[in-house]
């Protein structure tokens, strides 16, 4: 009888057990940054009608011409892409080159949303359909990537690009020669 | 104002499940016949103002009120109407809400509708159910609001995932919320049980209606989310072992082990205490699950809360109900009178069997999900268990289960002779054997266990309908008939399940428009590609006609979608349905030279499975109206073995 009774925690231990294991799982810091796979292979290849009037096609093979870079996946009809707005002007006069891939916009949209938060694109790619961006491995607006001088991708950035990302993305496109 | 409304009338329904805790707990001590009298009300009070506030959160998705956070983050007034109003429940708040209103409306229906549980155990219980009410209300309020405001409204919603943009979720999630929820029921009459000690066949009789309620509900959710993900999902297949079905299968588990020990309580006295746990354990895994998804602490498709905070706050709850419970089971149980004891021969032993197999498939499911979860808390190593471990595992335990289930029920309570036990099922051994010589004439060279099931598919098909055997079939009672179309369900289904991973037929190509492949019977041309445009995607559609033998050519067009808004792709399939079987076809990607990726597949009978499913479902409701509705002249007898289930 005494073991029949002793049998009858067994349940609550096993629960106990199981519960430990959960809670060591959920208090262990959580890996929330996703490495991108595009990291280290160069960029796929586009040619991209341009965002501004009369200007000429964003095209991949353009970048192999030894300078670093920023790609930066944008839209006028994004938010946070207001919010990082005038650290990419600041980024711009640091120097850093900067190409924009518009995503799903339209020209008059895009010039309104440049005139009003600063233009610090070199080049601006309008990607409609969102391939480009699916190709890059980005999965919303804004993203940023940093390119080498060889076309290819060394860093990734998701979200919006905040004063405290700064540092190290100047590093990362400095270094990325 | 709704969203303020709503958030009001969540803390009215918090602060009444508060009362009915109190006066639930408090009627247990002495004479507590008034408190018992006003708990009922007060609980019905707790439901209607949970419902109000899910009704709030139904109008504000309606309107897209793009001032509340919720609907700015998972809406979109682009979306058509259904699913702006499903998506009430699409997201983690709103799904969490929907769980504690049908808890709420669960204990008001107790509360209204039983009359058989005696008083203090029916306080105790409903006191239970206010007392697990009160920590998700907890949980809503303090870290999961779902009316949230932002302090400047959104110009536009951030639109909602296409892959749940489908039919499918304006009844899935609530079907399966209301079976995992309803069993919250068996738990609180397990507990409240427990505190007045009175376990016996009265509280056995009480407690099976509300469990085969739940248990027919968790039934048609898994049934039809394993269609949805099937046809959805584009994968062809029809169970993933993805951690969220396992979730859905474990308390199904439970239950389906608690219907059966439950009317082994009710019709002999026997297995109390195994019955309690049962009870405890089947709303546990309801918890678990509902834990597992919701703290994306197993990653998976459906988990849309990758939240630790909110995870932490599951858990602790989970801690205080399950491990209360528990030790509340441990404490008293042995105090409990022990139920009659019958011979290992008989009906009762069979079902001890059925018990013993359903909670040793639930621990291989149990264990499976978890394994992961405990690799990474020691080694920090990441991987998963996949479909090769659980069919391995579970597999062979649930053919043995679907054995025994031919056998069961045509043996007597109390005790009966193996001998005469195998008289009565000789022809559906027969036919089993039969079956077993087909498949091997037909189709030689078929994996084990695949031939065993499909044997024991087709022997316990006949030995299903066995129990209705020289009876008069009007006046059989409509729980056995119940049971009787749910065990034929169980055959059904199998008989898919070994049908379609016996015989299924697969072809991938890349074809070109008007190229012709061949897959299973069908010779299948690429007609067209076009594109196509839907109110919130585009999509490009292939056309293929496929034709079989001189029967007419069935034109199917499935198509590659583009999301805009968030952006994704997915494949939506098309499939035929034939009597014999399904077509099932995929277009994929676009590769170089003008071709296109086509998948396709022939299924044999793929569609027993859930019809199976369905059927099983059908006989829990037979079987429920059997239990609730007055009897039609029939004297159940306690020993016969024909007449008492």
């Amino acid at each position: 009888m005494k073991t029949v009774r002793l049998l009858l925690w067994l349940p609550l231990i096993a629960f106990l057990i199981v519960l430990g294991l959960v809670s060591s799982g959920l208090i262990k810091p959580h890996s929330t940054t996703i490495q991108s796979q595009m990291i280290g292979r160069p960029l796929p290849a586009f040619t991209l009608p341009s965002g501004r009037a009369g200007e000429a096609p964003l095209t991949s093979t353009g970048f192999a011409d030894d300078k670093p870079r920023l790609v930066n996946i944008f839209a006028s009809w994004c938010v946070p892409c207001l919010a990082e707005a005038p650290e990419l002007m600041v980024l711009k006069r640091e120097g850093i080159r900067i190409e924009g891939i518009a995503i799903r916009d339209r020209t008059e949209d895009l010039a309104a949303f440049l005139q009003r938060n600063g233009d610090p694109y070199e080049r601006i790619g309008r990607d409609d359909t969102g391939a480009v961006q699916i190709a890059l491995g980005s999965s919303g607006v804004p993203e940023s990537f940093v390119v080498d001088g060889k076309g290819i991708i060394r860093a990734q950035h998701i979200g919006e690009i905040r004063p405290e990302d700064m540092a190290g993305l100047i590093a990362a496109v400095q270094g990325a020669r | 104002m709704i969203a303020e409304t709503g958030l009001a009338a969540l803390w009215i329904a918090a602060a009444f499940a508060l009362l009915q805790t109190l006066m639930g707990f408090a009627a247990l001590g002495g004479e507590g016949r008034p408190l018992i009298r006003a708990v009922r009300p007060v609980a019905v009070v707790q439901a209607l103002m949970t419902a109000t506030a899910f009704a709030a959160l139904l109008l504000v998705f309606w309107h897209t009120d793009l001032s509340v956070k919720l609907v700015a983050d998972d809406s979109a007034t682009t979306l058509p109407t259904i699913y702006r109003i499903a998506g009430a429940w699409g997201n983690h708040e709103g799904s969490m809400l929907l769980w504690v209103t049908i808890l709420a409306l669960a204990g008001a229906a107790v509360a209204l509708f039983e009359r058989r549980l005696p008083e203090r155990t029916l306080a105790a219980t409903i006191g239970t159910q206010g007392l697990i009410a009160l920590g998700f209300f907890a949980f809503l309020l303090f870290s999961s609001n779902p009316f949230a405001r932002l302090d400047v409204p959104a110009a536009e919603g951030n639109g909602f995932n296409p892959l749940l943009q489908d039919p499918g979720l304006a009844f899935h999630p609530p079907t399966l919320y209301v079976g995992y929820v309803g069993l919250s029921v068996a738990f609180s009459f397990a507990v409240g049980a427990l505190l007045t000690r009175d376990i016996g066949a009265t509280f056995a009789k009480a407690m099976r209606p509300w469990v085969l309620g739940a248990w027919i509900f968790l039934t048609v959710g898994i049934t039809a989310g394993s269609y949805w993900a099937y046809y959805e999902l584009g994968w062809g297949g029809w169970w993933f072992w993805d951690p969220t079905e396992n979730a859905s299968l474990m308390p199904w588990l439970a239950a389906t082990a608690l219907l059966h020990s439950v009317t082994v309580l009710a019709t002999r006295d026997g297995l109390r205490a195994w019955t309690v746990m049962l009870a405890v354990v089947a709303f546990s895994m309801s918890m678990v699950g509902t834990f597992l998804v919701r703290s994306g602490i197993l990653t998976s498709v459906h988990a849309f809360a990758l939240d630790p905070k909110r995870g932490a706050f599951i858990l602790v709850l989970l801690a205080l109900y399950i491990g209360g419970a528990l030790a509340l089971f441990a404490a008293r149980v042995a105090t409990v009178a022990e139920g009659n004891r019958f011979d290992p021969v008989s009906r009762e032993g069979a079902l001890v069997v059925n018990n013993l197999l359903l909670s040793a498939i639930l621990g291989v499911v149990l264990i499976g999900t978890l394994y992961p979860l405990g690799v990474e808390a020691m080694t920090g190593e990441k991987l998963s268990v996949g479909a090769p471990y659980f069919n391995t595992a579970a597999g062979p335990l649930a053919l043995l289960l679907v054995a025994v289930m031919a056998a069961g029920p045509v043996m007597r309570w109390r005790r009966d002779e193996l001998a005469v036990v195998g008289r009565r099922i000789m022809v559906p051994t027969a036919i089993a054997v039969l079956a077993l010589v087909a498949a091997l004439l037909f189709a030689p060279g078929l994996h084990v266990l695949l031939l065993l099931g499909l044997t024991l598919a087709a022997g316990t098909a006949a030995a299903s309908v066995a129990p209705l055997w020289k009876r008069n079939l009007r006046r059989t009672p409509l729980f056995t008939w119940g049971m009787v179309v749910a065990h034929l369900g169980v055959a059904v289904s199998l008989a898919g399940m070994a049908s379609e991973s016996a015989f299924t037929r697969e072809t991938l190509v890349a074809a070109r428009p008007g190229e012709t492949v061949h897959v299973g019977p069908y010779a299948v041309r690429f007609a067209a590609i076009d594109p196509a445009a839907g109110q919130n995607f585009t999509a490009v559609r292939a056309t293929l006609i496929a034709t079989r033998g001189n029967a007419d050519p069935l034109t199917l067009q499935p198509e590659q979608r583009t999301f805009d808004n968030p952006p994704q792709q997915t494949s939506e399939s098309a499939i035929a349905t034939r009597l014999d079987g399904q077509l099932y076809t995929v277009v994929g990607e676009q590769v170089p030279g003008g071709r296109w990726q086509l998948r396709l597949w022939w299924k044999p009978f793929v569609t027993l499975i859930w019809a199976g499913g369905a059927l099983i479902a059908l006989g829990g409701l037979l079987s429920l109206l059997g239990r609730i509705l007055p009897r039609r002249g029939v004297k159940v007898e306690q020993h016969g073995y024909t007449r008492a289930y």
